[in-house]
């Protein structure tokens, strides 16, 4: 049986710069996978390879059997990948539930029963105070919680987050980590990319470490955090 | 249609072409340091035309003697206009910035209007008037003082850019905004100095066109268009891009009007740059989008 | 909100009744000059206000109209309702055309190519002789009536504006409830989310501009039927483009009656600043014509109409017992138009 998100040998090259060589692993349904790395490792560069955003010069990515990589950003959304950008990009004319409601249409076309959707999606990350509220009066926290459920609302079969909880305050990355594992509990997978190691590490089935384009290490996080070669990425040479 | 007529053709279209150069290098300057488009750049050609007119009529000085206070007074113009209103802009949506500077457009359109009356002007028996005879053919004086005044300032804009600390900042800026920011450098600054030098070299370009050119409130909209087309062309940020399209564009324009009419020049550049948004948006040398 | 529908409410019977009351042929005009204006307003709005794709090549669309229903007319005998809506295929048709090749670029990019597009389009008519190049074409007067769509009084243009009108914000406000109202703030506000939950932003675009190229033209025709007489400088200049973007502008990008506002506005400054400078020939209309752009492009991004949602939004803060600075803030957000949070500013492409 086949995972629900299957990477072989992706590579990214950008004229001289190899961003990502060589990247195999996989994902399963309802997982939730973490890919970390120093600086510069080609995380956001590989999220958006699954995304659509760009095409792998080299290598696959299938989701569900499919063939996406290479695929236009709303037809990989349309396949069941959802994601998450490091700057919220929540829409700043609409509110909060009609934010959410753009998401479910790709589901559903009517309006109101899209509506209906949002709402539920937007209870589901705690937002429900927002529903009417725009969403530029929220704080980056609640917008990045925002994005997350109008990327919800498309019914995506795997989640992308991209550093979610960067510069959160403590209790702000609970109520993340909060919603992941929800999301976990409906079936959907998630792949994240984590600098805020406290976050991910306890909720990860696995982690994948990326350093300077290269699959360094993958195994379960208490495996990951032992593993020499990931210790020496980290630290560099002292 | 004989060699001559065709070497005079091409002539004149690198000539005017190196005076769009001019005026496109400020208008690509301005964009690649801020992304803004100034659809009023035209005008600061046009008060640079109007400067050298009144200098001449009023003072009975020469435009090629008053090309540095010209140039000199549109810097402070575009400095000013930074200040007052551009820097409001800077972070409102596209929509609003191309409709301010749209609307700066037409207000400096009106106001010449209003104050120096809509009457063509031409400034005649300056020093540069007559012709010169290269060869088999004759090519207007001005036109050429013109082409080598263009070189001479897109020459010294390179040299500014590339030769000083704080033309580097200018690059600097242009490249990536946060990391200059980084680095102590300040964005307002570089932003009103790159307004300056936009302002000042389509006013040279005015200066340097009074010379043989009509001079009256709308003739920025000869150039504006064909501004954009050339940055377009070039590629949007790079000055040396600007400077090889304009020449280009100048002399596609030409032989264009030459080849298949004249009322079809303008139609002949907008197809130009309809095709290079088309099929190759980033120009010669810009940045891929 | 329980205003608004008031005040919709009261600008829809003082449309109905005034005709009944006002006689004076000059005022009538005005006011069918004011209506079409926004008529055309509210077109270029579905694409420019509520999808955010700034064109100011929109009076290609407008001429497009004008030129076809005109020439069906003159050389072919069609009744003028059949070419109003021909005329308006027409130019949604060739929005697609250019829409395929412009839509995948940035949005200076895009309003470059619509300036440039339309200018071409200009030269074209201009030096074309089966369009009657610059001399342009009249329209017969002879047969007169509903069918013919030519009127000997204004009363009749105005119910014909109005009609117009109201279908355009129709149509309008039937696109702001269904989910491509949605796509297209989307798009506006911001395109690469949008496309991340599954939004074609090309197709999408297209969609915005082949309805608005449609409206615009059937206000075209509309023009051509009135004046009688068309030619490249009245119904294909960049003037008219900038004016149709500027009376959404002024009353509010993106509103359902903010085109109607801004028009209004526009038409009454308009029409002072000619009576009383225009004149002269100095240019003063156009100073302050300019100068009204500037100032509401700078700071009233939201036009009349946000400025009003503004001071609602801060009247109730203070209401609800918020300092000035929190009311101000409020409304701020409120202002749909209002530069976005980013956490990291720059451009990203």
């Amino acid at each position: 049986m086949s995972s629900l998100l299957e990477l072989r040998a992706v590579s990214k090259r950008f004229g001289g710069l190899t961003a990502n060589e060589d990247v195999s692993f996989d994902v399963e349904k309802g997982q939730i996978v973490g890919l970390i790395g120093p600086n510069g490792a080609g995380k956001t560069t590989l999220f958006n390879c699954v995304a659509g955003s760009s095409a792998p010069s080299a290598g696959t990515i299938h989701l569900n059997g499919q063939l996406i990589s290479g695929h236009t950003p709303e037809k990989c959304a349309r396949a069941g990948v959802g994601r998450t950008f490091q700057i919220a990009r929540t829409f700043h004319g609409m509110t909060a539930l009609e934010n959410v409601l753009t998401g479910a249409l790709l589901r559903e076309r009517r309006v109101p029963r899209a509506r209906e959707r949002a709402h539920a999606w937007l209870t589901f990350v705690h937002l429900e105070r927002f529903a009417d509220k725009p969403a530029r009066t929220m704080t980056i926290s609640e917008q990045r919680r925002l994005a997350v459920a109008r990327a919800l609302a498309t019914e995506p079969a795997l989640l992308l987050m991209d550093e979610v909880m960067a510069g959160l305050n403590p209790s702000e990355v609970r109520e993340m980590v909060d919603v992941v594992l929800n999301i976990q509990e409906k079936g959907i997978a998630c792949l994240i990319v984590e600098h805020v190691l406290e976050g991910i590490m306890p909720i990860a089935d696995k982690i994948v470490v990326l350093e300077r384009g290269r699959k360094i290490a993958e195994g379960t996080p208490a495996a990951v955090q032992a593993d020499p070669v990931v210790i020496h990425a980290y630290l560099g040479d002292d | 249609m004989t060699a001559e007529l065709l070497l005079q053709t091409l002539a004149s279209g690198v000539l005017i072409g190196l005076i769009y150069a001019l005026v496109a290098i400020g208008l690509t300057m301005i964009f690649g340091v801020m992304d803004i488009v100034n659809f009023a750049h035209g005008e600061f050609l046009m008060l640079g035309m109007y400067s050298s007119f009144w200098l001449f009529a009023l003072f009975a000085l020469d435009p090629l003697v008053t090309l540095p206070l010209t140039v000199l007074m549109l810097f402070a113009f575009g400095v000013l206009l930074y200040k007052l209103v551009i820097r409001r802009i800077i972070d409102a949506p596209p929509l609003s910035q191309i409709f301010t500077t749209f609307g700066l457009m037409l207000l400096f359109r009106g106001l010449a209007q209003f104050f120096w009356k809509p009457d063509y002007r031409t400034i005649e028996n300056s020093v540069v008037s007559g012709s010169v005879h290269l060869a088999n053919f004759q090519l207007g004086r001005p036109q050429v003082v013109a082409g080598i005044g263009a070189i001479v300032v897109t020459t010294a804009v390179w040299f500014f850019l590339h030769r000083t600390k704080l033309g580097s900042a200018l690059e600097a800026t242009a490249s990536d905004k946060e990391a200059a920011r980084l680095m102590g450098i300040d964005s307002h600054k570089m932003f009103g100095l790159a307004w300056g030098i936009g302002a000042a070299c389509a006013g040279a370009a005015g200066g340097l066109l009074s010379t043989f050119f009509p001079i009256f409130p709308e003739v920025g909209a000869n150039f504006i268009l064909i501004a954009f087309v050339v940055v377009n062309l070039g590629g949007f940020g790079s000055v040396a891009g600007a400077f090889l399209a304009g020449i280009l564009v100048g002399v596609i324009e030409v032989m264009g009007g030459l080849l298949i009419g004249p009322q079809y020049k303008m139609a002949i550049v907008l197809a130009l740059f309809l095709a290079v948004l088309m099929f190759r948006p980033q120009g010669l040398m810009g940045k891929a989008q | 909100m329980k205003r608004s529908t008031a005040l919709l409410g009261a600008a829809a019977v003082v449309a109905l009744v005034l005709p009944f009351v006002v006689k004076d042929a000059y005022w009538v005009n005005l006011a069918v000059l004011a209506l079409m204006a926004a008529q055309i307003g509210a077109a270029w709005n579905l694409v420019g206000g509520y999808a955010g794709q700034a064109s100011l090549g929109h009076a290609a669309f407008f001429g497009l109209g004008a030129y076809t229903s005109t020439l069906l007319l003159t050389n072919f005998g069609w009744n003028p309702w059949l070419g109003m809506v021909a005329g308006g295929l027409v130019a949604a048709v060739l929005s697609a055309v250019f829409g395929w090749s412009c839509f995948r670029l940035k949005g200076h990019y895009f309003t470059m190519a619509t300036i440039a597009v339309a200018e071409i389009v200009q030269i074209v008519f201009t030096n074309w002789d089966y369009a009657g190049t610059a001399v342009g074409l009249s329209i017969p007067m002879e047969t007169q009536g509903l069918a013919a769509m030519v009127f000997s009084d204004k009363i009749s243009y105005y119910w014909l504006a109005l009609g117009l009108l109201a279908l355009t914000l129709l149509a309008t406000w039937a696109v702001e409830r269904s989910f491509l109202g949605f796509y297209f703030r989307a798009i506006k506000d911001e395109p690469d989310a949008a496309r991340s939950i599954g939004i074609d932003i090309a197709r999408y675009k297209q969609v915005a501009l082949c309805l608005s190229a449609f409206f615009t033209a059937i206000g075209g025709s509309l023009y051509a039927q009135k004046e009688l007489y068309i030619d490249p400088g009245s119904v294909l200049s960049t003037a008219l483009s900038i004016k149709m973007a500027l009376v959404s502008i002024l009353g509010g990008v993106g509103t359902l009656f903010g085109p109607v506002i801004g028009s209004v506005v526009l038409t009454v400054i308009e029409e002072l600043s000619r009576s009383t400078f225009g004149g002269s020939g100095r240019g003063t209309d156009t100073v302050i014509y300019a100068g009204l752009i500037v100032v509401v492009a700078v700071f009233y991004p939201s036009g009349i109409v946000g400025w009003f949602k503004e001071r609602a939004v801060r009247r109730q803060a203070r209401r609800d017992g918020a300092t000035a600075e929190e009311a101000h803030a409020a409304a701020q957000a409120a202002s749909a138009l209002a530069a976005p949070t980013h956490e990291s500013t720059g451009a990203v492409s």
